[in-house]
């Protein structure tokens, strides 16, 4: 089988999130990959290294700066005449022109894979992952979103892959990219990094989640979490929540402070390979999972352990 | 301007689904089933647009069985003006969905659709995309605010980094995440006028819509349970397992 892997990237260097969808893919056959941007040569470039991969079509023109979805699928469904099977990472990039290439396919997408049983059958979390499903695509080409934590990541040096121009429809001329605020982080990013510091609405604000999650998370060079009513409340950016709506994570230590564990925050961190939970309700539902409790005031509990460790 | 809102009906985000035994889904016989909460952040959305005046009118329409009714008398007592049910007892996969939604959008000719990002049943996210491509229509997917601008809309959304800003000629497809407003209940007098709403009644194979399944499920389990820990007494404990884990 033939596949293609779309590359997630910012223009300048390629991003993690790729790697595990090359993996997958892979498993599947032959991997070929889309970079698709404008002035992104050295993405393709970086791509091509990847180990396993073989073509590397690069698409470079302004309507693709963006990726906007209405100028990316059509792309992406003009080079599926000669794949099989397109994989793109169930980020909100690949969420947004994925679903979109597969109706242009007529066919339904298979999103957030979690393992692959065969050639046309896989499984993938459904209900908050309270269960997962074994499923078996009749359609003649695949369309496939890739659950990250799920496949270990390709190796981002080793291949040899050729990088191949190509071109396809441009502007679609319906819609157009205006702004963005993105975050400066030195913290390492939430779907990538080892330990993991998150925070719930126990924080009461935003200066209070900074005065007790930051400086633990920093010294554990963790990255920052949070539950969905800590970013409702405005205590931190939508880009920190995990959960079943947020981002999916699986570090190796996830610390979970001052937040409950309902089902769909459970549903982003319980592939944890260590959950360690503070919270002064012995009761709360993230002891179920926790391998580590501590039933204690958070704002007694958190700063001892910050100048302790 | 008309706004479609497409609602589903779907288990109650409060319940815990089981696995049935016979491993063939999820058990649904006497389980709470609610509006998919991202489809009531889209009826909102689209009841504020039209309080602004900037639509005069707001449908709402389901795809499902006969009780998808209630899903959709929700939506009318929230305020949608009128509904549409296309009923079927076939579980509906989103590509068909999506079909039936573009033939209605034909005929109804709305200048906005809004959906929900994600069904919390089968966490497909995927309907609005494919409604956006079939219609050959852009896409403002996991919004955050929603700006009307005569006959373009501004949408600001949620995205791994942080957020991002497009802009869409309409007709255009938008789809709702958590922050981008807070639903209204719905007052008792609102329910009682509801039920006096137009509801009309249709088939997919009156929209000509093939809904045969293209994935088939194979078999549906429990994850792996994951087991509780240990407690411990105080933050020296907590500090020497950490130390154990070898991360700090
Ligand atoms: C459609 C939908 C999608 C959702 N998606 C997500 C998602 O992706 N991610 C997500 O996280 N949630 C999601 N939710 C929300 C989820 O249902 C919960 O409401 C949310 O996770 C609760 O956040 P919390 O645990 O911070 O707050 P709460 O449930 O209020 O818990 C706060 C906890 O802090 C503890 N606490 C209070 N004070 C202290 C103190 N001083 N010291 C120690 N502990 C203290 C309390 O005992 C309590 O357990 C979603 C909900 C819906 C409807
Ligand atoms: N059967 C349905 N009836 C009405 N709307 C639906 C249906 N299925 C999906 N949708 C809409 O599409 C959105 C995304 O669903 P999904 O792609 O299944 O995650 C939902 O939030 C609804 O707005």
């Amino acid at each position: 089988m033939k596949t293609l892997v779309l590359v997630e990237h910012d223009n300048a260097s390629v991003k993690d999130a790729t790697l595990s969808t090359v993996t997958a893919a892979a498993k599947l056959g032959e991997v070929h990959l889309l970079v698709a941007g404008s002035g992104c040569a050295a993405v393709a470039d970086e791509a091509a290294k990847i180990a396993g991969v073989g073509k590397v079509h690069l698409a470079d023109d302004a309507a693709y700066e963006h990726q906007l979805a209405e100028n990316v699928a059509p792309l992406v469904a003009s080079l599926m005449e000669s794949h099989d099977a397109f994989l793109a990472p169930a980020t909100t990039t690949g969420k947004n022109i994925a679903p979109r290439v597969a109706a242009q396919l007529d066919v339904m997408q298979i999103s957030d894979i979690i393992g692959i049983e065969g050639d046309k059958t896989f499984t993938r979390p459904i209900y908050a992952g309270n269960a997962i499903a074994t499923v078996e695509s009749s359609d003649t080409k695949l369309v496939i979103t890739v659950r990250g934590t799920a496949f270990d990541k390709a190796a981002a040096e080793g291949g040899s892959g050729t990088v191949e121009a190509v071109s396809g429809p441009g502007d679609a001329g319906t819609s157009s990219f205006v702004g963005s605020e993105i975050a400066k982080s030195e913290r390492p990013e939430l779907t990538s990094a080892k330990v993991i510091v998150s925070g719930g609405r126990a924080l009461k604000d935003a200066d209070t989640f900074k005065e007790y999650i930051f400086p633990l998370a920093d010294k554990l060079g963790a990255g920052v979490g949070a539950s969905r009513a800590a970013v409702d409340a405005g205590y931190v950016p939508n880009d920190f929540q995990v959960g079943q709506t947020g981002k999916i994570v699986a570090p190796e230590v996830y610390i979970a402070i001052g937040i409950s564990g309902a089902i769909q925050h459970l549903a982003g961190m319980k592939d944890s390979k260590t959950i360690i939970a503070i919270n002064k309700d012995e009761d709360a539902p993230i002891f179920q999972v926790a391998d580590i409790g501590l039933v204690a005031d958070l704002f007694k509990a958190v700063p001892e352990l910050t100048e302790k460790l | 301007m008309k706004i479609l809102v497409p609602v589903k009906r779907v288990i109650d985000y409060n319940v815990k689904p089981r696995v049935k035994a016979d491993g063939t889904g999820v058990d649904l016989a006497n389980v709470k089933m609610s509006m998919n909460p991202f489809d009531e952040i889209a009826v909102e959305e689209a009841l504020r647009i039209k309080e602004a005046g900037k639509a005069e009118e707001v449908v709402a329409v389901s795809v499902g069985p006969a009780k998808a009714q209630e899903t959709l008398r929700t939506a009318l007592a929230m305020g949608a003006d009128r509904a549409i049910l296309v009923q079927t007892d076939d579980e509906v996969e989103p590509l068909a969905v999506a079909k039936i939604l573009k033939a209605i959008v034909e005929a109804e000719t709305p200048g906005l659709v809004i959906l929900g990002k994600q069904a919390i049943d089968d966490d497909s996210n995927q309907t609005g995309q494919m409604l956006a491509a079939l219609l050959g229509r852009p896409q403002g997917t996991f919004a955050n605010t929603v700006e009307v601008d005569g006959d373009s809309v501004i949408v600001k959304r949620e995205i791994d980094g942080g957020l991002e800003t497009v802009k869409l000629t309409m007709p255009a497809i938008v789809t709702t995440d958590l922050r981008l407003n807070e639903p209204r209940y719905a007052s008792l007098p609102n329910i009682m006028k509801a039920k006096s709403k137009p509801l009309d009644t249709k088939t997919p194979a009156d929209y000509g819509v093939d809904t045969a399944p293209r994935l088939k499920t194979l078999k549906v389990a429990e994850p792996p349970v994951r087991q509780a820990g240990v407690k411990v007494a105080d933050v020296d404990e907590l500090v020497a397992k950490i130390k154990a884990l070898g991360i700090a």
